[in-house]
């Protein structure tokens, strides 16, 4: 007898930022090429849970499901990446959904990452132009610069970085190593370095550079490959730097 | 003096751009959106930005760029703004270049330009192979800054419902709902302006994003504000197909050099890269010699749908034809193409450096749009204004790649000061607007909720969301025939009929995506409607609308806008004329130079 293939997929599932934490497991109908985000789709259409039991379709973030916008970041087999690009024949089975533990869960695998974008605003995340108005050509960059600056400007805060810190905890708010990477960022380009020790001063508060731990484990997390571990090195680099030269003129 | 205030509806390039002018002419902006603004659907253009800055010593203008935008739309624009977007172009790529837009570079320091489909020239100024994501944080960092400094406030995980308009016509709000609370609630402001992005959803599986189901522009077209040319659709020639998204391969694959080809033999089992030059058809290059595989897209999906389904010679019998790039030095494609090569490395498991990638066209852009005036981004709603994708105005019968990013950046930074002055220049603002005017919009709001909401039905919305989609892939996408079309509105109108009888899966009051998605899928009906109407009334091709009954441009009966309005609950299509005063039509082809 020909039997269907199935997709066994367990979901942590919470009905609200006070719920309490439940597991529902769902078999799915294998299909080719098929992702989380299609196992999510399919529950939503049909959602029965393993044992036959009416369910609620599950609640998660996604846009471009390319791996671009940073939306739909979650644990999968217990590590942090995106739903998009996980593909089902490459997941060991029953897949686990979790959602992000280092932020507050909104419903079931979405989770409320303003952090980020609070962080970016504390470390004054942007170059500061004097309006849209014609001003002619920016600055002239050399590509090496340009080739060095562009994969950093790449992260689309997803908070896997941050998911995987152990330094991101209840009694730490470190401000994780994309914003650090960020201020990198910024801090290269010819007119946003008039303004590095602004950022730089911001990194050295409490939350900021110094509370990164090395634990290296951002740069294996990061879904775009960006050089984490350098920028904190960097980063840390400047601080300190900063910090001596602040010290001596007093 | 009155302060006014103003409200923008969408946070991609053009909703960024708008709030930035807005909050620049020292205005506050309420800023809404779906997601949060740096998760938008900007993010997912990849090939890059055009404007006639003439770095390469080709004699490049900004007429040319105006004459290629013209032509390639098959002569369907209104022509002044265009001509004006491309004058203003080569300001908007400095002005990117200031925020700290990380282009790539010349060995001298300068911006470095590449062709796109549509022109000889090299005019595409691009950041490797994501370009919408760089232009898109550069816009969200300068918003963070007004934020940061009380200028610009944030509604982000909010969905706009309906405008606000009381009983003079007058828009004095909008209506939206938090996605976690799932609360109703009105907001006046004297002016919005509405970004909110294209329609992929329409079409199921799309290039587009999650959110981009053309809801929004839905709603207002049900409050009277008008729709124009919503047939006009394009699908771009190259895409890996999936079951939750048809993913894009940018046309800078082939403006670096990219090569489209099927092996002569269907039914050739040998890999790629082993079958030889001799054995492959490339058939854009020998169709089209002067363009090549540089024609714009409504040319290239054409010309694979003729080779797959006329010719028979999609590779090994399936809907798919070679995009190769594996002649490019691997050195080029990391510094150029690399975003888009590893997304069809990492969903395919392929490494397009060494195997040439199967793509197959796949629905993109959303031409048509709201209709807004010639001027200013205004709508033919007072108060409201309109800019980017959701509207209509710059791209004709076909968008030129690397022209939606300019425009939209260009439609937002009219419709910001244009909506500033139209605010100011009101004797009395939305304070003005009785509390009625914006609680029954909240009542009726609500009700659509309690509707939907309540437990009889019995159809699920993801499967007549999948339904039309598969309708108007089959029917209005690159081949349309009337007999077609026709069944196709009665099937959407038998899908209009079952969503009566929709069924939520979810009736809880928290982060209900379901409930919200049932919104999107009612208004995505009508919108349906409105563009498979306008594709089966004219009865013509012209760009990215193609009839083989009639395979023609017309220009004595169809050099004309479509404009649909929504009268007593049923949409009308009326015609206007198209502004020609720059630059006479003449007939478009690609097989020689213009």
């Amino acid at each position: 007898m020909a039997e269907t293939k199935q997709v066994i997929v367990r979901i942590k599932r919470q009905v609200s930022p006070a719920g309490t934490q439940y597991w529902e497991e769902f078999a799915l109908p294998w299909r080719p090429a098929m992702n989380v985000i299609i196992c999510l789709r399919d529950i939503a259409e049909n959602p029965l849970t393993r044992e036959g039991k009416k369910t609620t379709p599950i609640s998660y973030d996604s846009n471009c499901l390319e791996e671009v916008c940073g939306s739909c970041a979650m644990l999968i087999n217990g590590r942090a990446r995106m739903a998009c690009s996980a593909l089902v024949d490459k997941l060991e089975q029953p897949i686990r959904l979790e959602p992000f533990s280092k932020f507050p869960v909104v419903r079931d695998l979405a989770v409320d990452r303003q952090f980020m974008f609070e962080s970016l605003k504390r470390v004054k995340g942007w170059i500061p132009i004097d309006g849209t108005y014609n001003l002619g050509e920016g600055p002239r960059m050399a590509p090496e610069l340009q080739e060095k600056a562009y994969p950093l400007s790449r992260c689309i805060s997803c908070g896997s970085c941050l998911e995987v810190c152990p330094q991101v905890n209840d009694n730490n708010q470190f401000i994780g190593a994309a914003i650090v990477s960020q201020v990198r960022l910024f801090n290269m380009h010819p007119t946003g370095a008039m303004h590095a020790k602004e950022r730089l001063q911001a990194l050295m508060e409490p939350g900021g550079i110094q509370d990164c731990a090395n634990a290296q484990n951002c740069v294996k997390a990061c879904p775009k490959d960006i050089p984490l571990t350098e920028s904190l090195a960097e980063m840390n680099r400047q601080a300190w730097k900063q910090a001596l030269v602040g010290w001596l003129i007093g | 003096m009155r302060q006014p205030k103003i409200i923008v509806v969408g946070g991609g390039l053009a909703g960024l751009m708008a709030t930035i002018r807005v909050a620049e002419a020292g205005v506050p902006v309420d800023l809404f959106s779906i997601v949060p603004v740096k998760r938008s659907h900007s993010v997912c253009a990849q090939g890059g930005i055009n404007a006639a800055k003439n770095q390469k010593g080709e004699g490049d203008t900004t007429w040319k760029h105006f004459d290629d935008t013209i032509y390639g739309g098959d002569f369907l624009a209104n022509q002044l703004l265009v001509k004006k977007m491309c004058e203003a172009a080569p300001g908007i790529i400095d002005l990117l270049d200031r925020m700290g837009v990380m282009f790539n570079r010349t060995p001298e320091g300068l911006l470095d330009y590449r062709r796109f489909g549509g022109t000889l020239y090299h005019r595409t100024a691009f950041a490797g192979a994501t370009t919408g994501q760089q232009l898109l944080y550069a816009l969200d960092e300068q918003v963070r800054r007004h934020e940061s400094e009380d200028r610009v406030k944030k509604y982000e995980g909010q969905t706009f419902l309906s405008a606000v308009i009381d009983e003079s016509g007058v828009c004095r709000g909008i209506c939206a709902m938090d996605l976690r609370s799932m609360e109703v609630k009105t907001y006046p402001a004297d002016a919005v302006i509405f970004c909110t992005g294209g329609v992929g959803a329409i079409f199921g599986r799309s290039t587009n994003s999650v959110v981009c189901t053309g809801s929004a522009q839905s709603a207002l077209f049900q409050q009277g504000v008008d729709y124009a040319n919503g047939e006009f659709i394009q699908v771009h020639p190259t895409a890996i197909p999936g079951e939750d998204k048809l993913r894009l391969m940018s046309e800078s694959a082939r403006g670096e050099g990219g090569r489209v080809w099927v092996p002569k033999n269907p039914a050739d089992t040998r890999e790629a890269r082993s079958i030889p030059e001799g054995e492959r058809f490339y058939f854009l290059e020998e169709w089209y010699p002067k363009y090549g595989n540089l024609v714009p897209r409504d040319i290239a999906t054409r010309a694979i749908h003729r080779i797959v389904y006329q010719e028979k010679l999609g590779i090994r019998g399936q809907a798919a034809v070679y995009l190769d790039v594996t002649h490019i030095p691997k050195e080029t494609l990391d510094r150029k193409l690399e975003g888009i090569l590893e997304i069809y490395e990492k969903f395919l498991g392929v490494d397009p450096r060494v195997e040439p990638m199967k793509v197959f066209p796949a629905m993109h852009y959303t031409m048509g749009g709201i209709w807004v005036n010639a001027e200013d981004q205004a709508t033919n709603v007072p108060g409201i204004y309109a800019a980017g994708e959701c509207e209509y105005q710059y791209h004709g019968a076909n968008r030129l790649g690397a022209n939606s990013l300019v425009s939209c950046i260009f439609g937002g930074g009219l419709a910001g000061p244009a909506a500033v002055k139209y605010a100011r220049s009101l004797e009395k603002g939305a304070e003005s607007a009785a509390s009625s005017v914006y609680e029954n919009e909240r009542k009726r709001q609500e009700e659509k909720n309690q509707a939907l909401i309540s437990p009889d039905g019995t159809e699920n919305p993801v499967t007549i969301w999948r339904e039309l989609g598969e309708v108007m892939t089959e029917h209005v996408t690159v081949t349309r025939i009337n007999k077609g079309l026709e069944a196709a509105d009665v099937e959407i109108r038998e899908l209009q009929e079952r969503y009566g009888r929709i069924n939520l899966s979810d009736r809880t009051r928290w982060s209900n995506q379901t409930l919200n998605f049932a919104r999107e899928l009612g208004n995505m009906l009508i919108l349906a409607r409105v563009i498979t109407l306008g594709a089966l009334q004219r009865n013509e091709s012209r760009g990215a609308h193609y009839k083989p009954d009639f395979p023609e441009r017309d220009d004595a009966n169809w050099l004309k806008t479509t404009r649909a309005k929504w009268v007593r609950g049923d949409i009308e299509l009326s015609y206007e004329p198209v502004d020609i005063s720059q630059i006479p039509p003449r007939a478009r082809r690609y097989d020689a130079a213009k």
